[in-house]
């Protein structure tokens, strides 16, 4: 692990090379709390840009800013249609603050211009506290420069110089920059080795190293240039440690190359063969810096993302209260009301010049009061809670009853809350849906009491039914859980046949899809004595697991909404 | 100016390449959805395709890039009227684009200026004889798809809003890119789509080498890089024509459809576009190998890009669909 002092001055380096050319490199992506440390790298950024300007975005950037469109002030005051350009138009480098609550949308947008290469450079300022919160993957890869400077203090970070004279000097020498095949061969095998998937990466890196080159004068690139790029641009994307006494047990077989050796000694013979700037010395570099700790990192990147859209906007909040947009209605401005500015517009547009005729001595916009548009959106109560209930054998015999109970209890909360409800019961050779997503009350508790009990317990076509019926009600936009109610004595397979090795197996696979389908879950274990069994498949399942014993109806009920509120 | 990387320098990615010049001969397949990690070229490969589409003939002026003046909608006040050759339209509809953007609302500038109650097209009338690219299509929002679903299945945009009562022809190829990591596409929108490939990193060394080094040479060394890949690109436009002309002449074996059909019974895709599609596509690809009849070679080489989207799917059956067509194609086409 590298001392603060050490990334500090990497981060001048990788500004400084940002400076030479900040189209090519694509940005920066800097993940640091707001401080003072971040305002003297922004600070040395802002500095070291050549004259291209500088544009500020916001998360919620419209389309007419950053596209341009019409410009309704100045076209209402006159008469003719003003389009005002919009910050994609002219190449700029742009600044994004909160990069991490960044929609998908803008980032979509962003990197169709980042892509375009019409001299944009974007500079991402994430200030994601939780890993997961971070700038969108699309632009992660189309920067080349990512920088984590949340370990830094300010003593370490003096001031960064910029040397305008030598980027000047750089950026006219650019063009001559000359690499050798073998440079661009090392960068490539060395970005398989870490595993980064991306072909953007070693391109980067590239450019980096062309940017380096330049800085120091030269016109060939040489094994420093190669080195700090293998540092700034492959090390923080490697999802592989590299082939070392810390081998990781876990790399995932596609992304072993067949020139990724498992023998380190292969490719130093190998490469010093045929390569000038030998692989394993950069290998060496990017080790040093790697985090010790990325194995965590990478356990943390590859549990499922909270939200499907990866944009890191509020997490917590994903699809829910906001509602879909609904065109527009005539309507009074009470207040409460959110006009539609441009609806309204378009309304009144019509008009004007009629208007005008019969008031000619009024001067700008003639609004009258039944132009007015309100904004609406379909509000949905969207959440929708799948019980799984068990109503085998063995089920029937303890805690149907009280687990009936239970489940009335949490469909009267569910009712006060507007959430949707849908039972599934599982007995026998297969489950059933007794009931398809309602708000039902008195429906549910009907179909509830006739709950007939009895045969096997074939969980695992349960957990199927109550995960396909959860995908389905995401499609439809609500939030689905899943509420597992059972004694766990999985004793019948998915293809009904009662074996009771394959049933477990079944049920666990089936947990591990539910898992990988981010459908939040509860397992509920109504057996007399707590089943180890259903506390593993509750964990596979990325469930809570509520061992209830001795619970009366009440106790679950408080229990579970504890649970799923959470 | 925008540097286009030419189409045939991209290296690998055969299944997509072909799909999208498939696509090029018979736009009637319908759409390519291209799924994959990132970085894998996809992008590249559309604006690349745009380069490379043979251009049409159209009417200058005209929003809808309607083939002859009496297609032109009475709505569009095209005062250019002489046919002239565009190259392909290829439009680009962002992620959270809204559905004026998309479909076209009341023209603003000419309502207040001239007080007419005027129609601005949107992305669809652009799109129109052209390509539709969707970038991260799985996030797309769902009105948003909906819209895309009805106008890509009647090939027409019908505006009704704003006292505004507008249609218009809208027939594109929609090719959407995306990484399912990062969310599912709903069933309905993955059946509109012709043609599915999944794209991943090259795992061979040597390739990735050869993609760095082209991308190199294409930002270092244009002239010489172009003008040897114009070329090739040029080679491969004349074939997408000579086999647009093939196509109307190729003929199908009663075999072949009986195939087609068991292909898609065997697999249990739903509904009767999978074996539309597989046909089609087989006849393209047989059009653009200048063969005049198709083969049950032709249908092996397609049957995965048109099928692997069309399966129910299994959430048990780990192996994907791509092994699941394979090794049925393997033994109906025994």
């Amino acid at each position: 692990m590298s001392d603060a002092s050490d990334i500090w001055s990497r981060a001048a380096l990788a500004v400084a090379c940002f400076s030479v050319d900040p189209a090519g490199l694509g940005g920066i992506w800097v993940r640091a709390r707001s401080g003072p440390v971040r305002d003297r790298l922004i600070a040395g950024i802002l500095a070291g840009l050549p004259p291209m300007g500088l544009r500020r975005l916001h998360p919620n950037i419209s389309d007419e800013q950053l596209f341009g469109g019409v410009d309704l002030s100045a076209t209402l005051s006159s008469g003719k249609l003003v389009r005002s350009s919009g910050i994609l138009g002219t190449p700029t480098a742009m600044l994004l603050p909160m990069a991490e609550r960044a929609t998908a949308g803008l980032s979509a947008r962003l990197a169709l211009a980042l892509d375009a290469q019409n001299g944009h450079a974007l500079i991402a300022m994430d200030e994601g506290a939780e890993p997961d919160e971070r700038l969108a993957p699309s632009l992660a890869d189309r920067v080349a420069i990512h920088l984590d400077l949340d370990a830094l203090a300010v003593g370490d970070c003096p001031v960064l110089e910029t040397d305008f004279d030598a980027i000047t000097q750089a950026r006219a020498l650019l063009p001559d920059v000359q690499a050798l095949p073998e440079a661009l061969d090392t960068l490539t095998r060395l970005s398989a080795r870490l595993g980064i998937t991306s072909l953007r990466a070693p391109l980067l890196a590239l450019r980096l190293a062309r940017a380096s080159a330049a800085l120091m004068g030269e016109t060939l690139v040489d094994e420093e240039d190669l080195t700090l790029a293998a540092e700034l641009v492959l090390a923080p994307r490697a999802t592989v440690l590299p082939q070392s006494e810390t081998a990781e047990p876990e790399a995932e077989p596609e992304q072993q190359t067949p020139d990724a050796p498992t023998d380190p000694e292969d490719t130093t013979e190998q490469s010093e063969l045929d390569m000038p700037i030998p692989e394993d010395i950069l290998l060496e570099a990017v080790k040093a810096i790697l985090p010790t700790d990325l194995l965590a990192q990478l356990a943390a990147s590859k549990a499922p993302r909270r939200t499907a859209s990866a944009s890191g906007t509020g997490a917590a909040k994903r699809g829910n209260r906001r509602g879909r947009p609904l065109p527009s209605r005539p309507g009074a401005l009470d207040g409460e009301q959110r006009i539609d500015m441009v609806a309204t517009l378009r309304a009144a547009a019509p008009w004007q010049p009629v208007r005008a005729k019969q008031q000619p001595d009024r001067t700008g916009l003639h609004i009258r009061p039944d132009d007015i548009r309100i904004r609406q959106f379909e509000e949905k109560s969207d959440r929708l809670l799948i019980f799984a209930v068990d109503a085998s054998g063995s089920a029937a015999m303890t805690r149907l009853a009280e687990a009936k109970g239970a489940i009335e209890l949490l469909l009267a909360e569910a009712y006060a809350r507007r959430d949707q409800v849908a039972l599934i019961s599982f007995r026998g050779e297969a489950a059933e849906v007794l009931l398809p997503p309602t708000r039902s009350l008195v429906q549910t508790k009907r179909r509830l009491g006739a709950l007939p009990g009895g045969g096997g317990t074939p969980l695992a076509a349960g957990l199927r039914a109550a995960m396909e019926l959860a995908e389905q009600s995401k499609g439809r936009g609500m939030t689905p859980s899943i509420a597992v109610i059972t004694d766990g004595r999985a004793n019948v397979a998915l293809d009904g046949a009662a074996n009771r090795p394959q049933a477990a197996e079944d049920a666990q696979t089936l947990g591990r899809v539910i898992r990988s389908r981010d459908i939040p879950a509860l397992v509920i274990d109504m057996g007399n004595r707590p089943q180890p069994g259903l506390k593993d498949l509750a964990s596979t399942m990325g469930a809570t697991y509520l061992p209830l014993p001795r619970a009366d109806a009440q106790r679950l009920s408080t229990a579970v909404s504890v649970a799923l509120d959470a | 100016m925008t540097r286009v990387f030419p189409f045939s320098a991209i290296v690998g990615q055969d299944e997509m390449k072909q799909a999208m010049v498939l696509t090029a001969i018979d736009p009637g397949i319908g759409g390519v959805l291209v799924f994959g990690d990132r970085g894998t070229g996809k992008s590249t490969a559309v604006r690349a395709l745009a380069a490379l589409l043979p251009s049409i003939d159209a009417v200058a002026g005209c929003p809808v890039n309607a083939a002859s003046e009496a297609e032109i909608p009475d709505w569009a006040q095209v005062e250019d009227r002489t046919i002239v050759s565009k190259p392909t339209p290829v439009i680009d509809l962002p992620l959270g684009a809204t559905e004026d953007r998309v479909v076209g609302a009341l023209d603003i500038e000419r309502a207040l200026t001239r007080g007419e109650k005027a129609f601005e097209p949107g992305l669809l009338a652009r799109a129109n004889r052209g390509y539709l690219y969707i970038d991260e299509v799985n996030l797309l929002e769902d009105h948003i798809v909906d819209l895309l679903l009805d106008v890509a299945q009647s090939g027409e945009n019908v505006v009704e809003r704003e006292g505004l009562s507008i249609r218009h022809p809208a027939r594109f190829v929609l090719v959407g890119s995306g990484n399912p990591e990062e969310g599912e596409l709903r069933p309905q929108l993955l059946d509109r789509f012709g043609l599915s490939v999944e794209v991943a990193s090259p795992n061979d060394i040597d390739l990735r080498v050869e993609v760095i080094r082209r991308r190199d040479a294409f930002e270092n060394d244009h002239a010489t890089f172009m003008q040897h890949w114009d070329a090739e690109d040029s080679a491969l436009r004349a074939r997408i024509l000579a086999a647009r002309e093939t196509l109307k002449t190729m003929k199908t074996d009663d075999a072949v459809l009986r195939d087609c059909a068991e292909l898609c019974v065997t697999l249990g895709s739903d509904g009767l576009r999978g074996e539309l599609t597989l046909l089609r596509t087989a006849r393209a690809l047989a059009a653009f190998e200048g063969a005049n009849a198709v083969t049950r070679q032709h249908l092996r080489s397609i049957a995965a890009s048109a099928l692997r989207h069309r399966l129910r799917r299994d959430p048990l059956d780990e192996a994907g669909s791509t092994t699941r067509v394979t090794r049925v194609v393997e033994e109906v086409l025994a």
